[in-house]
């Protein structure tokens, strides 16, 4: 695999690159950085929109359907340098989730219908996969959904569903068929979130951010229309679905940025009058994150590879989600270590005026809370545990 | 206690407290006094139980347990202990009533940006002023500020930034002219302030023990307090295996407890030998208080460094094997999280108490 960019990529970074500086909004500079509990709707669109203008919003997608038909190594910079310039972001649930599945699975009517959505951002998409009773085994999954005539009456609910309050659409697994074996009984609709009989709660999580809800189904009428592909084939769509959300989890690039944020915040900080960067100890800790790191960049392009030959994201792709997010979580953990005392400072979050009292230098701020926020990346998307029983049971045979 | 606490400091209640304003309960602690835990390591004479650290030990220990918030460790271990070890007959006459009977409540000013865990790295000065001292400079993070009356400030009377000698401890009023604080709350649900003095006029009887050499028994009481920290951490430890072993022993998935998964049983023997440990250095820690520095040092640092290692562990596969429930602020779990990856930072982390360690051996 050959590593260093041709004249043209080496031209297409430049324009990328340019393009961010000069359109990338000043005022959500750092926003990468930024709890998604605590940023408003807008905010959370405002890239979404510009890269959607640009016809940028999707280049993973097929060209048919809006992809940009960029090579995998454009890809990877296109990227590298959101990473770079630290922009927000985007919101994986319609352009990484349900659009792949809809463009795939999906009816003519459907994709006309909802695609365009997805791509401008003005569909906002939620994901109700997790229920209570159902996280490590989705396949339990309890919400059912009776046909009635030309729609489906759904009951139940979903938890963990990720920034529903905002959500005009959710995307569901549901049971339609309790007689047979689990996975054979699922079903994936689309729910209009104004739907009567649909309650949103909000979980607040331990680092005071509300980016997660409950959802209540009460007798919820779905058109018949709104089943993607064919009834109880819906576990065969969620496993694709899943499957997108295990590559996309690495965030190579966006963890590289991050390394070097560490290391700035460890250059600054001071140990006997030294920057903490300088001891041996703290020095090696990052080296051997950066060598994990690098392993993984290639790790994913080796899949990307063997992705582009054809071959859709396989089990390998659990690699990429254990490792991607072990590193997610170390940086983190290494963060809290290299603030030292003002790690214990509560950056105010939802509850913010604006007029709080954050003492400490910049770089420090909810540096903890951010560590605890990470904990969630080896508990979703199927927990840790999870895909290392893929890996044993579909690459090693076990 | 037990009971005091399982009435009153309930998880609900104990949630609902940190989020008020004030984020404590004088009431509670008023109840601590009239139990006499206030007073248990304090000797007879002085108005104390007669106790002493394994007291502090199983006070600490159950707190953990209850996430109390109130401040103990700084109040009873801390300024109770500078004033124990270091303080004149007429310190003590003076102030240790006023901690045994849930008057006072102190606060330890040692903290400075610059000096991260290094408690000789010292900016804030005192200088000789007529018959007392003028102190100015900043301290960092000083956890329970917002309620205490009183503080014990360490400051810097001669020699270098970091120089051992030239370290002096020094009583100030929290209301005395020329000290401004700047609250906010840590992310354990406790508060600390920013507290800045300016030109801040003390007597010479706010000096504990002698001038400039004040720094072994920082480290000394420093390491009761990692002592007592310790207790707390077993305690909080405690409490997450023991969810966690309940959790998965009733949570379905599969078809089975998910507890019947051997990859999660090795997981929580790993985090139960944790806890083990960690009981183990907390106790020797305890028992060591009274030998040699270097003794000390090394019980001390020691325990910490098992205590940061197991906490971090131990809080870790606690939320992971409660899933997304072990992310919620609803849960006890991750408040226990919290509070020991704040426990690890307390007076220096891992690496820091490895260095000591191993410097001290």
């Amino acid at each position: 695999m050959d590593m260093r960019f041709s004249p043209e990529e080496l031209a297409f970074r430049d324009e990328v690159r340019e393009f961010i500086a000069n359109n990338y909004p000043q005022e959500l500079k750092g926003g990468a950085r930024r709890s998604r509990g605590e940023m408003s709707k807008e905010d959370i669109l405002r890239w979404h929109r510009i890269l959607y203008k640009k016809g940028w919003i999707v280049p993973h997608w097929p060209v048919e359907y809006g992809g940009t038909g960029w090579t995998i190594t454009q890809r990877y910079i296109w990227n590298e340098e959101n990473a770079r310039a630290e922009t927000s972001p985007l919101l994986p649930f319609g352009l990484s989730m349900v659009g792949p599945v809809i463009y795939t699975f999906g009816n003519e009517e459907q994709k006309k219908r909802f695609l365009p959505g997805i791509l401008s951002g003005d569909d906002w998409w939620c994901q109700g996969y997790s229920e209570p009773g159902s996280g490590s085994d989705l396949a339990s999954l309890r919400t059912k959904a009776v046909r009635d005539g030309d729609h489906y009456i759904v009951n139940g609910g979903k938890t963990w569903t990720t920034l529903a309050q905002f959500a005009d659409w959710m995307f569901c697994l549901v049971r339609t068929d309790p007689n047979v074996k689990a996975q054979e009984g699922i079903s994936f609709l689309l729910i209009d979130m104004k739907t009567p009989g649909i309650t949103v709660r909000p979980i607040i999580t331990m680092d005071g951010a509300h980016e997660v809800n409950e959802v209540f189904l009460e007798d919820v009428k779905v058109p018949a229309e709104n089943l993607i592909g064919e009834e109880n084939k819906g576990w065969t769509y969620a496993k694709f679905l899943l499957g997108n959300e295990r590559s996309g989890i690495a965030g190579v690039a966006r963890s590289k940025k991050a390394i070097e944020r560490l290391k700035n915040i460890a250059n600054a900080e001071l140990i006997d009058g030294a920057p903490l960067m300088k001891t041996d100890e703290f020095s090696r800790k990052v080296a051997e994150l950066e060598i994990d790191l690098s392993a993984l960049e290639v790790t994913e392009l080796r899949t990307l590879a063997a992705e582009s030959k054809g071959r859709g994201p396989g089990p390998e792709a659990s690699i990429l989600k254990i490792k991607g997010t072990e590193i997610q979580q170390r940086i983190t953990e290494l963060a809290v270590e290299a603030v030292g005392n003002y790690a214990m400072v509560q950056a105010p979050r939802m509850e913010a005026t604006g007029n709080e009292f954050v003492p400490g230098p910049d770089y420090s701020t909810g540096t903890a809370q951010d560590y605890f926020n990470m904990r969630k990346t080896s508990i979703y998307g199927g927990s840790n545990e999870i895909q290392h029983n893929i890996i044993a049971k579909m690459v090693l045979g076990l | 206690m037990q009971s005091l606490l399982a009435d009153k400091y309930d998880f609900d209640t104990r949630r609902k407290v940190t989020k008020t304003a004030e984020g404590w309960r004088p009431e509670i602690w008023a109840q601590f006094a009239e139990l006499g835990l206030l007073a248990a390591p304090f000797s007879e004479e002085l108005g104390g139980l007669g106790g002493g650290p394994i007291e502090n030990m199983i006070v600490m220990e159950e707190f953990g347990r209850h996430l109390v918030v109130e401040p103990y460790v700084e109040t009873v271990v801390i300024a109770g202990g500078f004033l124990r070890e270091g303080g004149t007959a007429a310190q003590q006459e003076a102030l240790i009533p006023g901690i045994v009977g849930g008057e006072t409540v102190w606060a330890f000013a040692y903290a400075e940006p610059q000096g991260r865990y290094n408690l000789a790295d010292l900016t804030t000065t005192a200088k000789k002023d007529g018959s007392g001292y003028t102190i100015n400079g900043y301290k960092a993070v000083v956890l329970g500020a917002p309620w205490a009356q009183k503080l014990i400030v360490t400051v810097r009377t001669s020699g270098g930034q970091r120089d051992r000698d030239g370290v002096s401890v020094f009583i100030v009023d929290k209301s005395a002219a020329g000290v401004s604080t700047r609250d906010y709350p840590t992310v354990d649900g406790r508060r600390a302030s920013e507290i800045t003095f300016e030109n801040v006029k003390v007597g010479a009887d706010a000096l504990i023990g002698a001038e400039g050499k004040g720094l072994p028994l920082v480290e000394k009481i420093t390491d009761e307090a990692i002592a007592a920290l310790s207790a707390e951490a077993i305690g909080c430890m405690k409490e997450l295996n023991t969810a966690t072993v309940e959790y998965c022993k009733t949570r379905k998935q599969f078809g089975v407890p998910i507890g019947k998964f051997q990859v999660l049983q090795h997981r929580m023997v790993d985090m139960f030998m944790a806890h083990e440990q960690s009981v183990s250095m907390t106790y020797m820690v305890n028992l060591k208080l009274g030998e040699s520095d270097v003794e000390r040092t090394k019980a001390a640092a020691g325990a910490k460094v098992q205590i940061g290692k197991a906490g971090r562990f131990v809080g870790q596969q606690a939320v992971q094997l409660h899933g997304g429930m072990g992310m919620t602020d609803e849960l006890n779990v991750g408040h226990y999280f919290k509070r020991l990856t704040m426990i690890d930072t307390q007076f220096g982390n891992v690496d820091h108490q490895l260095k000591r360690y191993s410097e001290a051996a």
